[in-house]
């Protein structure tokens, strides 16, 4: 238990020792002490001052909290009639003063929101994978949002599936089974190499064709339908997770995530130096220059032309088609495939969550002496969770590389592990829509975010006329190490947290605990 | 300070166990070290000049390396917690050592006598100041997860981590920055071509003191029991009045302070720091803690100057050297098979997380 909550709990049980000790607990009892309206006066009034304040910095962040805090008041408004009229005026303000997507996002937000609960579960994510698939046609029409810039555009969007995919993979391995990994790059690197090897120039003396579109039939080197290949990857990967998952999973906690620490740094080295594998001559990764081009992704011509050209022949030289505005790009098709990837890897998440073998990884990660007396095979077990954990990595790996037509050792060093384990305790362990909202946001962040952020900084944040002019992005992996310790230390179970691993991070499930002096005698 | 002895554990060996016909696992490691014995009595056939003078090196690598190892043993004894920001706090420690030397000090090449006392000065004062920074850590990042799973400390050390690498980078940009190269580099005796400089006698002249402190300190004196009965059980000393957040508070601040020496000693001898040196030198600091056994200060040297040696091995030799690129891996793979065939260390005793 962290020293707040260890505060509150003394205060709840036994309030009148301890209220007036602590300048925290005197502020929180003053507090207490108003009435209702004094309170939502004094938090109204607070956030106008801010909103009129950060209105000299940008005027548009000024609006911004002005909405955020009107949809925080009209949330919480009895329903009928007061919130609805509430959020009808507030669509209609956005309709006719300001931007008018702002106005249908609020729309759809608070039309959401009004579907019963029992089928919410359901219309949710339906109405989130609807909005997904179009966000190609709406992209360019969004508002701007304040210091974040404007919305993301496809490409990024597939950056993100990509990532949300591998931290739903490494979900299973540490937040299911509770195997911290540090080295599931490797995993990525795995997926990436086993996609360039048989989709490219890099095996020139051989040459052997297996569905590839889009390239000369006669062009050398191995050259596999992408389809097969993202399987393919997917299953490659799976065995090397076992390989290394066998030696190692034997040990617990701490030393298996500095072995896998150490197996992602390997990987990156051979990837780096294999121009030359081991001092052989044999050109295994083409070294620092990596892999590229890698072949297209696409149906083929038959299927495409069966089809009536639905499912397009090539995805590099397709598209002249126009739907509802939009000119589909290729970009597009890529966007809507790894949306498919991603939705089958959640639902194998899911379905895996309850499963016989789910349970097993959770009763792994909760004590794992007790899991084993009670039956449940450990190293098959935790084998299983590297394994799963493994095969998304790899088919997100494959599937990225494919889209960036190369795959380059830098892309695979430690910071990137940390990158998608940050995702993974952002957005909560072991709860798949805190990982995915975790996970779209950082990767997000990193591919815009930081940057659209630091130009908002540097334009609109200046002492007379001196700008900080502070390369953000040049500072990533320091602001994925303060949000990982953030989280960390105030809220350990994640933004979204799942309420089991709440409960253990809050309980501490840990067999022997790193004793506390200062709160010893206080938890019994 | 060793980790306590396990008493009735299935993993610990027992007398029927020990007397066992050697498993296919353990055939593996032996087969392993033997062809490494192999490809190093080659090397010391071949050219043995080149071996030793690559020998001296690595040794001189390997004391920088045993002052970082001992700070993630004495850290791991005690809290059971990989350090990540143990690496980091050193490549600080450098970063201290040029801007306290440099600018505080005006220390420059070529200065004379007067070199000594100004790197001693710039010795305590980095030492100092990353003693406080480690502590200062501590205090923030671990205390109040003293409770929580051992996962969560481990995972905030790594963002720590990185935190603190961008302290590196916010502080002196992305490029290498120098030192001066004040050890002198003429040589001391140079027997049938093993050369043997004034630089790498420094660094072995300030290291050893250090660790014979390190040891007073813990072995002899009142503190130093406080953390070895901390490190064995918190509870039981709690118990006997050892103030145990105090004593873990301390243990860093020697931490940081090894960190520290090693920091002056990496700057000055290799002339160049960068941001990101830190997590890597410190892994492999790491690995040299566990390769002696983690836990065990005299295990933590040994490995370190081990490590130290097979690096310098790697890189210098000549009859099928694979070379510095592929030290890191090669470095990992030691740790990957130390922790597979003997995760108790060379010196250390076997524990139910290693078993």
């Amino acid at each position: 238990m962290t020293e707040h909550q260890e505060e509150i709990a003394a205060t709840d049980d036994d309030g009148a020792i301890h209220d007036n000790v602590g300048i925290r607990n005197e502020l929180r009892a003053r507090w207490q002490a108003l009435a209702f309206k004094e309170r939502i006066a004094i938090v109204v009034g607070l956030e106008l001052v801010l909103a009129a304040l950060l209105f000299f910095i940008d005027h548009s962040l000024g609006f911004a909290v002005v909405t955020v805090a009107a949809l925080y008041w009209i949330n919480r408004l009895p329903p009928l009639p007061w919130k609805l009229a509430g959020q009808a005026l507030l669509v209609a303000v956005f309709l006719v003063a300001g931007p008018r997507s702002l106005a249908v996002v609020l729309a759809v937000a608070f039309a959401t929101f009004w579907i019963p609960k029992q089928y919410r579960v359901w219309a949710g994510p339906a109405v989130a994978i609807v909005l997904a698939v179009l966000y190609p046609f709406y992209q360019s029409k969004m508002f701007t949002v304040p210091v974040f810039g404007v919305w993301p555009d496809v490409a990024t969007g597939v950056y993100m599936i990509v990532f949300v995919m591998m931290a739903v993979g490494l979900n299973i391995v540490v937040g299911y089974a509770g195997l911290l990994d540090l080295g599931y790059v490797a995993f990525y690197a795995t997926g990436a190499y086993t996609a360039a090897w048989f989709a490219s120039l890099q095996f020139a003396h051989v040459t052997w064709h297996f569905g590839a579109v889009g390239i000369d039939p006669k062009l050398p080197g191995i050259h596999v339908t992408i389809w097969l290949l993202l399987l393919l990857a997917g299953v490659i990967t799976a065995l090397f997770g076992i390989i290394i998952g066998l030696p190692t999973l034997r040990l617990r906690g701490d030393y298996l995530a500095i072995v896998t620490l150490g197996f992602g740094e390997i990987i990156y080295d051979v990837a780096r130096n294999s121009d030359n594998f081991i001092g052989t001559g044999f050109n295994l990764t083409n070294g620092p220059n990596g892999i590229t081009p890698l072949d297209s992704i696409g149906f083929g011509n038959s299927l495409s032309h069966w089809t009536g050209g639905l499912l397009p022949a090539n995805y590099l030289s397709c598209c002249n088609a126009k739907y509802l505005g939009h000119q589909i790009q290729s970009t597009d098709l890529f966007f809507w495939t790894a949306i498919v990837l991603l939705l089958i890897t959640v639902f194998c998440s899911l379905r895996l969550q309850y499963s016989r073998l789910g349970r097993a990884w959770i009763a792994i990660r909760e004590d794992e002496t007790a899991a084993a007396a009670m039956g449940i095979p450990l190293m098959r077990t935790k084998t299983w969770a590297y394994a799963s954990g493994a095969f998304f990595g790899g088919v997100a790996g494959a599937y990225y590389a494919v889209f960036k037509s190369a795959t380059f050792p830098g892309d695979f060093y430690f910071n990137i592990s940390v990158f998608i384990l940050c995702m993974v305790i952002l957005g909560g362990m072991g709860n798949i829509t805190g990982v995915i909202v975790g996970g779209a946001f950082l990767a997000y962040l990193n591919e815009e975010g930081l940057a659209n952020t630091g130009a908002w900084i540097n334009a609109n944040i200046h002492i007379g006329s001196h700008h900080p002019n502070l390369d953000v992005p040049l500072y990533a992996s320091g602001i994925y190490g303060l949000i990982i310790l953030i989280v960390m230390l105030f809220r350990p179970e994640g933004l979204i947290p799942s309420r089991r691993v709440a409960a253990e991070m809050h309980e501490g499930v840990h067999d022997e605990p790193l004793y506390d002096i200062a709160h010893a005698g206080s938890d019994g | 300070m060793s980790r306590k002895p396990v008493a009735a554990d299935a993993s610990a060996p027992t007398l029927a166990t020990r007397f066992k016909r050697p498993s296919a696992i353990s055939t593996v490691g032996l087969v392993l070290v033997a062809l490494l014995l192999f490809w190093l009595g080659v090397n010391l056939v071949k050219a043995p000049s080149v071996f030793f003078t690559v020998f001296l090196i690595g040794f001189t690598t390997g004391c920088v390396y045993a002052l970082v190892a001992l700070g993630y043993t004495l850290v791991y004894g005690i809290l059971e917690l990989i350090n990540f920001a143990h690496g980091d706090v050193f490549m600080l420690g450098g970063m201290f050592t040029i801007t306290f030397g440099t600018q505080l000090f005006g220390l420059k090449q070529g200065q004379g006598i007067v070199t000594v006392p100004i790197v001693f000065a710039t010795l305590l004062l980095s030492m100092l100041a990353c003693g406080l920074l480690n502590a200062g850590i501590e205090l923030i990042a671990y205390r109040p997860l003293r409770n929580a799973p051992r996962l969560a400390p481990l995972i905030t050390a790594i963002g720590v981590s990185f935190i603190i690498e961008d302290v590196g980078l916010a502080w002196k940009g992305p490029n290498y920055i120098t030192a001066p190269s004040v050890f002198p580099q003429s040589q001391i005796f140079n027997f049938y071509g093993v050369a043997y400089e004034w630089n790498k006698l420094i660094v072995v002249a300030i290291t050893v003191p250090v660790l014979l402190a390190l040891l007073y300190l813990v072995q002899r004196t009142r503190q130093g029991k406080a953390m070895r009965a901390t490190a064995q059980d918190k509870e039981a000393a709690a118990i006997m009045g050892i103030n145990v957040n105090r004593t873990i508070s301390f243990t860093f601040l020697i931490a940081g302070a090894l960190a520290g020496a090693a920091g002056l000693l990496y700057s000055l001898y290799v002339t160049t720091v960068r941001f990101d040196q830190g997590f890597q030198l410190g892994l492999i600091a790491f690995t040299a803690a566990v390769f002696g056994g983690i836990g065990n200060l005299p295990g933590a040297v040994l490995g370190a100057v081990l490590i130290g040696c097979i690096q310098a091995f790697n890189e210098g030799l000549s009859w099928h050297a694979p070379g510095s690129d592929w030290t890191e891996a090669i470095v990992f793979s030691i740790l990957i098979m130390i922790l597979v065939f003997r995760p108790e260390g060379l010196l250390g005793e076997r524990t139910p997380e290693g078993g």
